[in-house]
């Protein structure tokens, strides 16, 4: 991106004069997509979120705001927010009152740093990590500081109610969260989400979330366990208004206010774009439109190729919405679990399914390394030529040296790898020596 | 070449942020804003492995001592904000064994980095010439077994054994100590058939 902005030249003038400025644009550019994606996310999902509540409860919702639908009703919501005054309690501890929307809203947009929105050989993410999935799931969890520093220094016993049940049910939820993630990780081979998405090219039979009975279990309790990650109900007691008025938000009031909701429904999205390329295909829809139109192909740069990313982006976003729009329909299904009633989900049924998923997935994996889809058909021949990438950069070795080693690998009866950045995938096949 | 090399930018803005910090929770009097410029300052230390292309590693920072530790830090400092602990004053002896014992460390440090060949810093044109190699993959392989920066090597999958099981004995061992420890006689089982739910808190 730098490089392209370093060259990019209009009407004869170079856009960037000095080659730092390129650096500098080519951050802002990543940024300004990135915040706006969260702002304008939750613009529509605050509006969803009504509409959605609203035909649940047999009721219309907003209708008049912004002609049909009330499709504006969420940015009047927010000039009203604007105007209203900035409070702070007496015996709050300034500082801390006044960053920790900002600490919620800016680890809330930081997880989409790591997420990729297409894939390929060039694919569309603001950085490239190749700890991917553990990048992601480490900075949702960074969310919390903004809800506990929230609840602290507001001075007011119903927010450090609020902040101190969300501790409890963030730290314990990390737990099966994570292995439920871990299994994708091991199927896939990689943490790279790139990776994780692109094995699971063509119809939704590649999709891992169909690989075997296990993933197909391992799913469902990660959208239980990503629910609770996020605080929304049914496991949404931080800021349960039965009990705790409005728990840890209960003493803020206009943007501040604002900014705990844009980072709830940026996480809301988050998690579900993390779910749908670990389980659901990421930006490979159900039926192969691109590859059946003809579209693709690796060179970066061609119109087919920009058409096939669009497409995986509109995939993306697509089933991330969907994710939302599902954890609406739960929120106003369900009542509100009682905390021991959460931990028990937690500690009795979900980290033990999860562990147990885990075993048998592995199980599953080593008996039938090339299967997918329940067992019933084979992964493609082009999974096992995805590339990582994280040995590309070496010098490849010369060859009689490439014979030692994999002779020397064979005697010491170790699995096969590729020694060129060639994704070792099913490890314990073994027939890819 | 560039009038401005970006990697030293952010290693100071990096560096300058986890130091900044780390002197805030020393000065700082409050408990909880001292657990808080420490979040800051380990989170820019995680900045720091990013930048050094060490994706695992920085995660790992960020998932433990950010996220883990430090959840449970601000937990407990909240259980126990009274009144007396709420401002902590440290008095003129405290201050001169601290700076006795940090100064002394210091200047360890200083001394070791500038002292040792291997790791003084290289030109601008030889760090230029370096690539960025990914290294949780390597990192990930080598646990279960297999070096792929030398197959003759064996990997090091017993201590990463040893260390799984060991956690994996701390999840079930903390499950069981934080159980409701409630006696449950006849009478109780006869008129509350489903004594569901613990009280975990």
């Amino acid at each position: 991106m730098a490089q392209f902005l370093s060259e990019l030249s209009v009407f004869g003038f170079r856009v960037c004069p000095w080659p730092w400025l390129a650096y500098v644009l080519a951050g802002v550019v990543h940024i300004a997509l990135i915040i706006n994606l969260v702002a304008v996310g939750a613009l529509i999902f605050i509006w969803l979120e009504r509409k959605i509540s609203a035909r649940i409860q047999d009721r219309l919702g907003p209708t008049r705001v912004g002609g049909k639908f009330g499709w504006l009703q969420t940015l009047a919501d927010g000039l009203k927010l604007l105007t209203k005054e900035d409070l702070m309690p007496n015996g709050a501890d300034g500082l801390l009152f006044k960053l920790a929307p900002y600490i919620s809203f800016c680890a809330a947009i930081s997880a989409f740093i790591a997420i990729p929105f297409a894939g390929g050989s060039y694919p569309w993410i603001a950085q490239h990590l190749n700890a991917g999935v553990f990048f992601v799931l480490a900075v949702l969890g960074l969310e919390v500081f903004g809800v506990i520093l929230a609840g602290y220094s507001s001075a007011s016993k119903w927010s450090l109610f609020g902040a101190m049940r969300e501790a409890a049910q963030v730290v314990s939820y990390e737990v099966p969260l994570g292995m439920c993630v871990v299994v994708p990780v091991m199927i896939a081979g990689s943490m790279d989400m790139v990776v994780i998405g692109d094995m699971q090219a063509g119809w939704f039979t590649n999709w891992l979330v169909f690989h075997d009975p296990f993933t197909f279990v391992t799913f469902w309790v990660f959208i239980t366990c990503a629910t609770a990650s996020v605080n929304r109900a049914p496991f949404d007691l931080a800021e349960a208004e039965s009990e705790l008025v409005a728990g840890f938000h209960t003493e803020y009031s206009g943007l501040r206010w604002s900014f705990f909701f844009m980072a709830e429904y940026g996480s809301m999205f988050s998690v579900s774009i993390l779910a749908s390329i670990l389980f659901l295909g990421g930006w490979h829809g159900p039926v192969p439109v691109a590859s059946l139109l003809g579209l693709g192909g690796e060179s970066s740069g061609s119109i087919g190729w920009f058409l096939a990313q669009l497409l995986g982006l509109g995939n993306v976003l697509l089933k991330g919405t969907l994710g939302v729009c599902i954890m609406m329909w739960i929120r106003w299904t369900l009542p509100r679990l009682r905390i021991d009633q959460v931990m028990t989900t937690c500690l009795k049924y979900c980290t033990p399914i999860a562990a147990v998923m885990f075993l048998g997935a592995t199980c599953w994996h080593y008996n039938f390394p090339s299967k997918n889809f329940f067992g019933l058909t084979s992964y493609p021949q082009s999974v096992y030529q995805i590339k990582e990438g994280w040995d590309a950069t070496k010098k490849q070795p010369l060859a009689a040296e490439a014979k030692a080693d994999k002779v020397a690998q064979v005697q010491r009866g170790k699995r096969a790898i590729s020694r060129h950045g060639e994704r070792p995938i099913f490890l314990s096949s073994g027939e890819r020596l | 070449m560039d009038a401005i090399y970006w990697p030293s930018v952010f290693f100071l803005l990096f560096g300058g942020t986890a130091c900044t910090f780390a002197v805030a929770v020393l000065v700082s009097k409050n408990i909880v804003r001292m657990a808080f410029y420490l979040i800051l300052s380990l989170a820019a230390t995680a900045g720091l492995f990013f930048l050094a292309g060490a994706d695992f590693v920085g995660a790992m920072q960020l998932m433990i001592y950010v996220g883990g530790t430090l959840v449970l830090l601000v937990f407990g400092v909240m259980l126990t904000s009274q009144e007396r602990f709420v401002e902590m004053k440290s008095d003129a002896g405290d201050w001169v064994i601290g700076f006795l014992a940090g100064g002394a460390l210091l200047a360890t440090l200083i001394w070791a980095a500038v002292s040792i060949p291997a790791w003084q810093g290289m030109s601008r044109a030889e760090a230029e010439a370096l690539t960025v190699e990914k290294t949780a993959t390597p990192l990930g392989m080598s646990l279960v077994g297999f070096r792929v920066d030398n197959p003759k090597e064996s990997g090091y999958l017993f201590p990463f054994e040893i260390v799984s099981v060991h956690l994996l004995v701390v999840l079930v061992g903390a499950a069981y100590l934080a159980r409701a420890k409630r006696k449950i006689t006849k009478v109780a089982l006869a008129s509350e058939p489903s004594s569901a739910g613990t009280d975990q808190n």
